[in-house]
């Protein structure tokens, strides 16, 4: 019988019951060719590979990550519940030691949902990853986190979670921002004041194949992960890279998903987009499942695959190199500009608009955030969204020290003498409580 | 009249029922070096003074497949594989006439290479040169389109008399497991066919004339024509007849769980309504993962005569069974000794039983009386165990659709039916045990036999349509029809309806017993560049195992 080289968890839960509507891409039958694909390749039966099934996580599990507006209830169906589940039952039975990897191929995603919920982004509404990690963060004792996001939309929404967040290193590789949604994403991009080179957002031009995507695994994200040292690696497996994605512009393939896979190691991947559901789905998530398990993937190949078409034209490689050699130099520089980017104790402020694509919201924040050395700092924010309502978010993060605790009551408390907000949030993760007012 | 016979391992139980009562019952040794005398011998008895006219249906269950599995006793098989793209084939290599070779369809049943004749024709040069007569030919994706698996059939077909093809084994995907379906088909084929020709045979001499049904792991039956293509689905068939033989005494509307404790193991069944669960995919065990359709079973070491060993100063029962109990001259202590020394059991030497709960009370510094309690108490704790084990698995078996997530069956017993000879003596500690109502089985020592018996025929049939494509198939019948694009559920219901029907009837299966259930159905949009193309149905329905109508032997 099959052996896998590794312990590999897999949850399946293609929601065959959920779409946001029957024609749009994240509709019921994303997932069954691949699930087609998987059950004909005697996945399940590999002696190594086990399935498990999806958690239900509830409210208090969201309200670690977001703050949903007006409540969890109004912004997330069961669908939303479930597919962070998978998520987290993936993410718990590795940090239980039962698997040594696991993948998390769940629908709907999460990716573009950022920390502030009036609605949803780019099909997502709570995200997934995130929602784990702080799960595992509670729970585990875990503390370093690297999160690397392949999808081909740039993870705004994660990205904007771990904004201010020293000990999360979330790299982003997408596609330029100047040429798909959601228009951000750019190398200068790297983190708020306490956590500047803790965001890194690789933008590839158009056309990139294979080699532009192993070449920046291999010069960029794997030398930063290794100096980070992280507790785990999560990969936001989005696969809407691939050379037959109707959204995007790319050249990647299964071939090449599995292989950076296996350059990157990810204790958990956790499926986000991927629209080209005949032609690269089943191909790919059979890659990477074999990937994770260790296994031979050499003759997992598109029907259509000729990789001397998908060869990627010159000027792309020389810009992904230029690309790469200036995220290289952001990191190396974190800490200096870390130092530069305030006095400690003082408050920085950050303006911000955000467009809710998916339910047709907008969205301006006031955002201030303490500078601080030694934690990842108190932070508020005030959002109005339209339609919608005003609210303010207050935020205590997981390690902060005294003198953040005390500023974010004192911006709860400020906060609660207006008449501004028709609810105001209070996040304390270190006493793991949510109050709303 | 009705038989029922079950062949096992040790034992041959067979019974003669009428529509009212279990008017013969027998149990004879097995010969397992000549299963034939013993089935003869079960007819011999079963018959006497009987006009075999009376007879009106006769079903068997044998350790055939099983035992020729298990002993290697199989013809050699040559195997045709065509994978295209995915994990390479030569892992589920079967045999050692195994070649894969091009071609290949995809999910969709699209041709994506095609095959090339060359390689087959080099292919069965060689397997005829080794003498090689029965062959089995599996594409990936063959039950989307079966098209390849008929090409290299045809090109055989003038090579080799009897070949097997994967798209009628299952509807089911699982490459691998269809691999090892048909080669199993093909390896028991010849010892199939001879053995139940001469079954046959015999029994025309006597003048039996009703037709033979076969008793399949899916606890349902099929008759001699259908079990000469499917020959495999005989394995396991022996647990199943247990389980059917508790069906009886089941209460409607009800979750419950079937325990037949041996002397060797416990099997472990679980019933809804007086139907039983089945695997998911195909019988799941270790190395015998295949497409068959089976019972879902689950069997552990532990039984009456079990050995019973002390591990780290703490009594524990099985896996392993060393011989019968010392009250019947055994050598180690075991359950049935317990049972024997308390009192709650008449039977053997009860002077041999105390002297192994003795050997046991001594290493724990215990009396004897406490040993044997402690011992009796363990296994059915241990026993109880295992179908909370059963039950939790079962409920925990991934889904796919938010609604199943949150509304999906839970299973709940509220019943425990006991099989075998230890149960009657387990049934009240067992109950006190799991908090169930516990009962035993009535003639729980020839259930099987009247399992085998009662059982109905059994098929699945599975249904595709794409109306994008405008077909409607069964590969596994033979079945394709053009449809047009205002293909509904009903039509694709329809069709399923009338297929299923047909190979039932084929198999053996009288009208009035056809209990028809839809056990999947998927209707999917296929979208391409923003805008509906067409629809994707997907319907499985199946012929539930369960009994004939017209014999009611309810206690
Ligand atoms: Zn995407
Ligand atoms: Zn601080």
């Amino acid at each position: 019988m099959l052996k896998s080289d590794k312990k590999t968890g897999l949850v399946f839960f293609p929601a065959f019951d959920w779409a946001i509507d029957p024609t749009h891409p994240e509709r019921e039958e994303r997932l069954l060719y691949t699930q087609d694909q998987v059950m004909e390749e005697g996945i399940f039966d590999i002696n190594g590979i086990t399935e498990y099934k999806p958690e239900l996580i509830n409210a208090d599990d969201i309200r670690r990550t977001h703050f949903c507006v007006p409540d969890e209830a109004s912004v997330t169906t069961e669908s939303h519940l479930i597919s962070a589940g998978g998520a987290a039952a993936i993410g718990r039975a590795v940090m239980e030691k039962e698997i040594d990897n696991g993948f998390a191929l769940v629908r709907p995603p999460g990716h573009h949902a950022m920390r502030i919920v009036h609605g949803g982004r780019g099909f997502c509404y709570i995200n997934i990853e995130a929602v784990m990690v702080e799960l595992l963060r509670q729970q585990y004792g875990i503390k370093r986190v690297v999160i690397v996001d392949t999808d081909c939309h740039h993870g705004d929404g994660t990205n904007d979670i771990y904004w201010h967040d020293p000990d999360t290193l979330f790299i982003s590789i997408h596609q330029d921002g100047r040429t798909l949604y959601p228009g951000s994403g750019f190398t200068g991009e790297l983190g708020g004041p306490n956590a500047k080179g803790s965001n890194l957002n690789i933008p590839l031009p158009p056309g990139t194949g294979t080699e532009g995507y192993l070449y920046v695994i291999k010069n960029s994200v794997l030398p930063a992960i290794e100096e980070f040292k992280p507790d785990i690696i999560v990969n936001s497996a989005g696969q809407d890279n691939h050379y037959t994605d109707p959204l995007t512009n790319m050249n990647f393939s299964a071939q090449g998903y599995a292989e950076l896979t296996t350059l990157l190691k990810p204790d958990i991947a956790v499926l986000e987009g991927g629209y080209s559901i005949e032609g690269a789905l089943p191909y790919v998530n059979l890659g990477i499942i074999l990937a994770l398990a260790g296994m031979d993937y050499s003759n997992v190949v598109e029907p259509d695959y000729h990789p001397e078409r998908l060869k990627q034209a010159s000027n792309v490689t020389d810009h992904i190199k230029r690309t790469s050699d200036i995220i290289n130099n952001y990191w190396k520089k974190r800490h200096e500009m870390r130092e530069k980017a305030g006095a400690n104790g003082t408050i920085q402020e950050r303006h911000r608009e955000i467009f809710y694509d998916t339910d047709n919201i907008f969205e301006r924040q006031k955002e201030r955030i303490r500078i601080c050395r030694e934690c990842a700092g108190a932070l508020e924010i005030d959002s109005q969204a339209m339609p919608g309502s005003r609210i303010m978010a207050v935020h205590i993060p997981l390690n902060a020290c005294h003198a953040c605790k005390e500023t974010a009551y004192d911006m709860f408390e400020q906060a609660k003498t207006t008449k501004k907000y028709s609810k105001i949030f209070l996040q304390d993760r270190p006493k793991d409580e949510y109050i709303c007012f | 009249m009705i038989i029922g016979l079950d062949v096992g391992g040790t034992h041959a139980d067979a019974v003669l029922l009428s529509d009212k009562k279990v008017e013969r019952s027998i149990k004879v040794p097995t010969d397992t070096s000549n299963l034939f005398n013993t089935v003869l011998t079960c007819f011999n008895l079963l018959l006497e003074n009987i006009k075999p006219q009376l007879i009106q249906r006769v079903v068997i269950s044998t350790t055939l497949t099983t035992n020729s599995v298990v002993q290697k006793n199989i013809d050699p098989v040559g195997i045709i594989v065509s994978a295209g793209p995915g994990i390479d084939p030569d892992n589920f290599r079967r045999g050692n006439h195994y070649y894969p070779v091009s071609g290949s369809i995809d999910h969709r049943g699209r041709e994506i290479k095609p095959i090339i004749h060359g390689e087959i024709e080099a292919a069965a040069e060689k397997m005829k040169k080794d003498g090689i007569k029965y062959i089995g030919v599996i594409g990936k994706f063959s039950p989307r389109n079966p098209s390849h698996e008929i090409t290299i059939h045809s090109i055989l077909k003038h090579h080799f008399d009897t070949i097997f093809m994967g798209h009628k084994v299952s509807g089911k995907l699982n490459f691998p497991r269809r691999i090892a379906t048909v080669y199993l088909n093909a390896a028991v084929f010849s010892m199939h066919k001879n053995f139940f020709n001469a079954v046959t045979d015999t029994l025309k001499q006597k003048g039996l004339t009703a037709p033979i049904q076969i008793l399949k792991a899916d606890g349902g039956t099929m008759n001699l024509h259908t079990s000469m293509e499917f020959p495999g689905q005989t394995i396991l068939s022996g647990p199943a007849a247990s389980v059917m033989g508790a069906i009886p005494h089941a209460p409607d509307d009800k979750d419950i769980l079937v325990l037949d404790i041996g002397g060797t193991t416990t099997d472990l069944a679980v019933m809804v309504n007086k139907a039983p669960l089945l695997e998911p995919v195909g019988i799941g065990r270790g190395k015998h993962k295949s497409l068959i359709r089976a019972l879902h079973t689950t069997s552990k070491g532990i039984g009456g005569d079990s050995e019973v060993t002390i591990k780290r100063g703490a009594i524990a029962i099985g896996p392993d069974r060393k011989g019968p109990a010392m009250a019947f001259g055994g050598n180690t202590p075991t359950p049935t000794d317990a049972m024997i020394y308390l009192g709650i059991m008449d039977a053997g030497d009860k002077s041999l039983a105390e002297k192994g709960m003795a050997q046991i009370a001594s290493k724990l510094e215990i009396s004897p009386q406490q040993a044997a309690e402690a011992i009796f108490t363990k296994t059915c704790s241990k026993i109880v165990e295992l179908t909370r084990k059963m039950v939790e698995r079962i409920n925990s078996k991934p889904v796919y659709t938010v609604h199943e997530f949150l509304e999906g069956y839970k299973i709940n017993p509220q019943q425990i039916l006991l099989l075998g000879g230890p149960a009657p003596f387990m049934a009240a500690r067992i109950e006190e045990i799991s908090g169930i109502k516990t009962t035993v089985v009535p003639m729980s020592s020839v259930a099987n036999a009247i399992g085998a018996a009662l059982a109905r025929t059994t098929c699945e049939i599975s249904l595709l349509a794409d109306t994008e494509q405008g077909i409607e198939s069964a590969p596994e019948e033979n079945y394709t029809e053009t449809i047009t694009r205002n293909y509904r559920k009903d039509d694709a219901m329809k069709t399923a309806q009338k297929l299923l029907e047909k190979k039932a009837i084929q198999s053996g299966a009288i009208e009035e017993n056809l209990e028809l259930e839809l056990t999947e159905f998927q209707e999917f949009n296929i979208v391409r560049r923003f805008s509906l193309q067409g629809k994707i149905f997907r319907v499985k329905m199946q012929v539930k195992p369960g009994l004939i109508k017209g014999f009611s032997l309810a206690s």
